[in-house]
């Protein structure tokens, strides 16, 4: 490995720290937005990109999350530390319980089972209307989002502290991604998604290194749902819908499956596009399917992945 | 109303929305079965099936017996055209691969939904009904189309049954889904087989919707609740068999119809949703399939 590349993960979280100085207000908001959904996405890439499990579900997990942060805040009126390491677990043990059972099928079936998952559910968020305010949904309090951290009292509704938090967690997230990456088990994961038998023939158990990924992925993606609920102050069942499971495929895919930077890249040309296009055109769905059939059919390694080929062939 | 003629109301509901049930899982598990791929789009062909039965009817005109028979004929042709296109431009390209299918269907979902809500717009349209006839039962009148529709769905599932099984076309599907190359290998051209099932499928969904738009009306929304259930039913009777689809198709589609009379349907939901899951995870190859050899 090159010098400028073992450099290139604290130069991109310089820049991205660097950038909330030149951001405008609007594109500030959008940016820390960008950054909670990245680390939803890059969970999501452990699962999919790394090991090579495409689950339509994670929007359970992220819900987990984003409702468990929200309720300890709202409700319990827990400080916001604690809910995220609540909304956290969550997600974590969600995506455990769901793996137990849902990975013992694989393929197609394991795709099938993690959407009717995530669908129980979102159902059950809407049947608890009462508490939850189904569609709706509800907003967390100015005075739940509040904290002390070393002696300062820090406001998530605040735009610095919003900005900096959201990029500490990616932080967090992109770090996480990189050491599984450089690991023993990390390397055993991609051997998972490139040739299961193989890997099994070598004495590993596929199953408990899958369960290890999804429960990691889904901690991140609660992670992230937390964030969201408590930086954003909204908690809602659209976040559940299936919808919210496709968005961090096509993310991940955009930027490239399987490359510790691709969820980052295909969350923010995504979601600049989005919101750009809605501005124009209330169909911006339309993009989001065309994205997906394009990627597929003409770009199935994505953004980074293209542009890592590329140098590789310049390369030898 | 007495508890017997609610109940048989309810069993005459369910009836009716097995039949039409059956017909798009039909769809669904042929493609499965032969293709060895998932159309999440499945929904999608039974909604714009409904949307095109709706410009029949209003664009063309004229008396809605003559419109609806229309609408039978050219929705199942259209979209068959329709997913003549995407096999060839996208299932294709990405030589069937099971994921890639996926995703690339997944994006046809809002390719079509977002198609059809820019021009048929967003609201739910009705369609006026072929004929008027009320059956009358002890204690409550039945609509006589809702029956005359199941016995559609019913005449085109034996249709579809017989052309597999009776038909030439029908040998070389079967006999591409039990083994592609060997049936290759007879000269039988399994891409042509893949673009006509992957056609059938598509216009066996398209003819659903076209069926229910009478009772129920067209909405750029409406292929989610088919897809799920679609879903349901092949995993239930086994991926990739036409028998066990089309008993589970009625167990379901009964048990659905009377459990949304007596029960909470939300709660009958979850409650179906996590079953399937479990029985996925016991017995992948379904209730009724047999294990793969």
């Amino acid at each position: 490995m090159t010098a400028a590349r073992r450099a290139l993960p604290a130069l991109v979280l310089a820049g991205l720290f660097a950038l909330q100085f030149v951001l405008g207000d609007y594109d500030h908001t959008n940016m820390a937005r960008i950054l909670v959904l990245a680390c939803f996405a890059v969970g999501y890439n452990i699962a999919f990109g790394m090991t090579g499990l495409l689950s339509l579900g994670h929007a359970m997990f992220f819900a987990a999350g984003l409702y468990g942060a929200g309720f300890s805040a709202e409700l319990g009126g827990v400080a916001p530390p604690a809910a995220l390491a609540a909304g956290t677990a969550c997600g974590l043990v969600l995506a455990l319980a769901v793996g137990l059972v849902a990975l013992r099928t694989s393929g197609v079936a394991f795709m099938i089972v993690t959407l009717m998952f995530a669908q129980a559910c979102f159902l059950t968020i809407l049947h608890f209307n009462e508490l939850t305010r189904g569609d709706e949904g509800f907003v967390i309090a100015e005075t739940a989002r509040r904290f002390a951290l070393a002696g300062v009292v820090l406001d998530a509704a605040d735009p610095t502290v919003r900005y900096n938090a959201a990029l500490a967690l990616f932080a967090l997230a992109y770090g996480a991604y990189l050491a599984l990456a450089r690991s023993r088990v990390g390397r055993v994961l991609v051997g998972i998604r490139e040739n299961e038998d193989r890997v099994r023939m070598l004495g590993y158990d596929p199953y408990r290194y899958r369960l290890f990924a999804l429960t990691l992925s889904g901690a991140l993606a609660g992670l992230a749902g937390a964030a969201y609920a408590l930086l954003f102050a909204y908690v809602g069942a659209t976040f559940a819908t299936t919808q919210y499971s496709i968005y961090p495929l096509l993310w991940v895919l955009l930027g490239g499956a399987g490359t510790a930077l691709g969820p980052l890249v295909g969350t923010g040309v995504m979601f600049v596009l989005v919101d750009r296009l809605s501005g124009i055109t209330s169909s911006y769905l339309m993009l989001v399917g065309l994205a997906l059939i394009l990627l597929v059919v003409l770009f199935p390694k994505g953004i980074l992945g293209t542009v890592g080929q590329r140098r590789a062939r310049n390369r030898s | 109303m007495a508890f017997e003629s609610h109940l048989l109301l309810a069993l005459l509901e369910g009836t009716v929305g097995a039949c039409v049930l059956a017909l798009t899982a039909l769809g669904l598990s042929l493609v499965f079965g032969v293709m060895r791929i998932v159309n999440v789009a499945h929904g999608e062909f039974f909604m714009l099936g409904a949307v095109i039965a709706w410009a029949a009817a209003t664009l063309v005109g004229g008396p809605p017996a003559l419109s609806f028979a229309l609408a039978l004929v050219t929705a199942p042709l259209a979209v068959a055209a329709i997913a003549l296109g995407v096999d060839r431009l996208i299932l294709r390209r990405v030589a069937y691969q099971p994921d890639a299918t996926i995703v690339a269907t997944i994006g046809l979902v809002y390719v079509f939904q977002q198609a059809v809500l820019m021009t048929f717009g967003p609201e739910a349209r009705a369609v006026a009904a072929p004929f008027q006839w009320r059956v009358t039962f002890p204690g409550f009148g039945y609509s006589g189309v809702k029956l005359a529709l199941a016995g559609a769905a019913l005449v085109l599932i034996a249709g579809t049954w017989l052309m597999l099984t009776r038909t030439h076309i029908g040998l070389a599907m079967r006999a591409t889904q039990i083994d592609r190359e060997t049936a290759q290998a007879f000269g039988i051209p399994a891409r042509r087989v893949y673009a006509l099932v992957f056609a059938l499928g598509a216009a066996l969904a398209a003819v659903a919707g076209v069926l229910v738009v009478p009772v129920q009306q067209a909405h750029y929304l409406m292929g989610g609740d088919p897809l799920l259930l679609s879903f349901i039913v092949v995993i239930i009777g086994g991926l990739g068999s036409l028998r066990g689809t089309l008993v589970a198709a009625f167990v379901i589609g009964i048990s659905d119809g009377v459990i949304a009379v007596f029960f909470s349907p939300t709660l009958a939901k979850i409650a179906a949703t996590l079953l399937v899951a479990m029985v996925l995870v016991a017995r992948p190859q379904g209730l009724f399939g047999r294990a793969p050899s």
